[in-house]
């Protein structure tokens, strides 16, 4: 998630980092370059020259000269701006605590729009609400089949019409929500193009119709320059309460996310990553602001792992670490739950330090999927004392699994490897654990 | 074999129209306000060439040339300026787009086998829509293959397409080998002597390997049944994406051997500045537009064209 835009603010800062004191002309130099940063991030032009107006205003000022290191202090400065940018503080969903609460999801064709529903169904019912899906996309085809298929996947349930009535359907599921004893309505309207005033006309009557809670405007992280004019036509027409950024698991440098937030002043309330429906998270401007300057966001890791860990587990994995009985069976939950918390890419891409780093490293997300069908194809003794594995079992295993027998030695011996690393992380804590294992590799 | 014979260029005016009025208005302001070539205008061109997604390097880089070209002219006048900046636009698109038959000879390939690809919510299905309709519309016979087996109700998406076009499909069961799917209907195509394949694939971010993989064995298994197929590799770009659209072709590229690319939602407000990009760093020709959702709104891309309904002015 804007990695390429870290990147290339972290080497500019490094720059300025390595310069002693900040005289006017490095100040624009620098300032120049982030500016072009910012352009080639998507940014949009006005947007980028605002920032950079500001930033300059602060860093010629005062402050800067007084201060003992220059290089932090301007650090500390566009992180507040682009802090500021990103939208200041989080802001969380507005749910009605009694009756019905409905959230409108409008954007261009293709932005994801539909997947993102199904996200945000299944997240509000993880979190006890009673989500109804409503397929109010009567234009593209086969886009109600589409919503039908996902809410059945995650036993939503999924409101839709026969009739090629976009308005009658939002209004109808509200009843149907209410005669079902369900309390948050996700209408799911079709993409359109902000200059198209028939279909802006549509979007606009469905808002009035149902009075929805949040209109949530769901935006491709791809967009570029054009991101602030249709962000502005929907906002001026359907004045929408948030902003969704879709798509944040690729290489996007994702600027607009910049744009968006500082045109049309509304929060940006989700990120939306990857094709599994549970990989949506909330979005955080400070943190995406320190990610951007490659400070990572060890936060948003450590959230993304709790949701997911059931605390008794996480308990009964440290005892095991600190008698060091971490087994196969172990390693095959711990497996699970990572590949639960979305791709193993997007969850290193969030350990500071490691994204520039690893920016080459290939992470073979199917090498899961291997090392899991030999720990299946394991007996429930191997995988309990692995001792016991001999050429033998070795064979066994390796024919069961579909792999060869050089990857499941290949397997026990990095597993023996991090049996032992596990034990010393237990007992020294992680910083030690990995200063003494610098040999370890994990592929 | 020349397609789409009876193209309307005002059609691709007219969904351009947003963006010209928006660049020449703009020229136009700065321009004929201003007796010279200061400064100011300069980076008005900036702001004009930067907002439509061509790229920061690339803006500055076609107004050094114009402010060259310029230097040793005296004619600075609002036409002049429009000309200088036209033709190195043009000649932007003109590296890559030399060629101008779509189909050279149908019959020595037959089946013609077009494979689309592109990220998520590009607009392939649509495009595949659109192309084989026109394909249909031109006399030949075409199949369509649903080889996005991983999207929710992606088949069913091509089967009503396949309908309105009135050609044939082939589809499997959600969580096939989309390769089998390439396949067969590659196979039914060669059994059944027909014209055009155009196999659809699932949207995947370039960044993915292992969905990059995917489509290479599509590429691999389509090679081995055809010689020098296929034909036709179609990139689908969202005319909204940013400079990111730049490491798509990059990375499409290297595991499928991209001929051309489509790009989609012109329509808009959205520029497809980053085309002038990847023309000029991928050699890549534009073979088509997209401007709408019906099926007729497929346009040929012609690079004389598209620069002049930049900026044209009516």
């Amino acid at each position: 998630m804007l990695e390429d835009l870290s990147q290339k603010l972290e080497a500019t800062l490094k720059k300025i980092r390595g310069q002693g004191k900040i005289t006017e002309k490095n100040v624009t130099e620098t300032l120049r370059e982030i500016r072009r940063v910012l352009l080639d991030a998507d940014v949009n032009y006005k947007v980028a020259k605002e920032f950079i107006e500001k930033v300059t205003e602060k860093a010629l000022g005062q402050e800067v000269i007084s201060s003992i290191t220059p290089g932090q202090l301007i650090t500390r400065i566009i992180f507040d701006e682009l802090t500021e940018l990103l939208g200041g503080s989080h802001s969380e969903l507005k749910i009605n605590a009694s009756g019905v609460t409905v959230i409108l999801i409008v954007g261009l064709q293709g932005s994801g729009k539909t997947t993102f529903s199904a996200k945000l169904a299944k997240r509000l019912s993880n979190s006890n609400r009673k989500p109804l899906l409503v397929a109010a996309d009567i234009y593209r085809p086969a886009a109600i089949d589409q919503l039908k298929m996902l809410g059945k996947s995650i036993n939503i349930p999924v409101f839709s019409l026969d009739e090629k009535n976009a308005r009658k359907i939002a209004e109808n599921s509200l009843n149907f929500a209410r005669e079902n004893g369900l309390d948050t309505v996700i209408i799911d309207t079709a993409g359109r193009l902000h200059v198209d005033e028939e279909l802006m006309g549509e979007v606009a009557d469905i808002k009035q119709l149902t009075n929805p809670q949040e209109v949530l405007f769901v935006v491709d992280s791809m967009t570029g320059q054009d991101a602030v004019n249709s962000a502005k036509s929907f906002n001026d027409k359907v004045d929408f309460d948030g902003i969704v950024l879709t798509k944040m698991d690729g290489d996007s440098r994702g600027g607009c996310a910049l744009s968006i937030r500082s045109v049309v002043g509304k929060p940006i309330k989700f990120i939306s990553n990857g094709e599994k429906l549970d990989a949506v998270e909330s979005f955080h401007p400070d943190r995406l602001a320190s990610r951007i300057l490659g400070k990572g966001d060890v936060i948003s890791l450590v959230e993304k792992a709790q949701a997911h860990f059931d605390d008794i587990e996480a308990d009964k994995l440290e005892e095991k670490l600190r008698k060091n009985k971490f087994d196969f069976e172990d390693f095959l939950k711990q497996i699970k739950l990572i590949k639960k918390m979305g791709s193993l890419s997007s969850l290193i891409g969030m350990i500071p330090g490691i994204s520039s780093a690893m920016k080459n490293a290939n992470v073979d997300e199917k090498a899961f999927v291997r090392i899991e069908a030999i720990i299946n194809s394991m007996t429930k003794e191997e995988r309990r004392s692995p001792k016991v594995l001999n050429g033998n079992r070795r064979k066994r295993i390796a024919r069961g699994s579909g792999t060869s027998i050089q990857e499941v030695n290949k397997l026990i011996k990095q597993f023996a490897e991090m049996q032992k690393m596990m034990s010393k992380f237990a007992q020294k804590g992680f910083q030690n654990a990995m200063m003494n294992n610098k040999n370890f590799k994990f592929n | 074999m020349k397609l789409f014979k009876n193209l309307n260029f005002d059609k691709l005016r007219d969904g351009l129209s947003k963006t010209r009025e928006k660049i020449v208005n703009k020229l136009t302001e700065t321009i004929s306000g201003k007796a010279k070539l200061p400064a100011e205008i300069l980076e008005e061109l900036e702001e004009i060439l930067v907002t439509s997604d061509i790229g920061f390097d690339t803006a500055i880089q076609i107004i050094d040339e114009v402010k060259i070209k310029l230097k040793s002219e005296s004619d600075r006048s609002e036409e002049n300026i429009l000309r200088t900046i036209k033709a190195s636009l043009v000649a932007v698109l003109e590296k890559s787009n030399s060629y101008n038959e779509f189909l050279p000879d149908i019959e020595k390939y037959k089946p013609f086998i077009i494979l689309i690809v592109g990220v998520n919510g590009a607009g392939k299905t649509t495009t595949i829509g659109k192309l084989a309709y026109n394909f249909k519309k031109s006399g030949l016979s075409v199949i369509v293959g649903a080889a996005d087996t991983f999207r929710a109700a992606a088949n069913e998406q091509l089967e009503i397409w396949a309908k309105r076009a009135g050609v044939e499909i082939v589809q499997k069961k959600n969580g096939t080998d989309p390769s089998s799917v390439a396949f067969e209907t590659v196979a039914k195509a060669i059994k059944e002597n027909i014209d055009v394949v155009m196999i659809d694939t699932a949207g995947r971010l370039h960044n993915k390997s292992n969905l990059m993989e995917e489509l290479n064995k599509i590429t691999r298994v389509i090679q081995k049944q055809s010689n020098n197929a296929p034909q036709e590799t179609f990139l689908v770009l969202d005319g909204n994406t940013g400079q990111n659209a730049v490491l798509q072709a990059e990375e499409f590229s290297k595991v499928a051997n991209l001929t051309g690319l489509v790009i989609t939602k012109l329509d808009g407000t959205a520029k497809g500045g980053v085309v002038f990009q990847i023309c000029s760093k991928q050699c890549l020709p534009v073979r088509y537009i997209g401007v709408g959702e019906d099926i007729e709104d497929l346009q040929s891309f012609e690079a004389n064209a598209f620069v002049d309904a930049i900026f044209s002015t009516k």
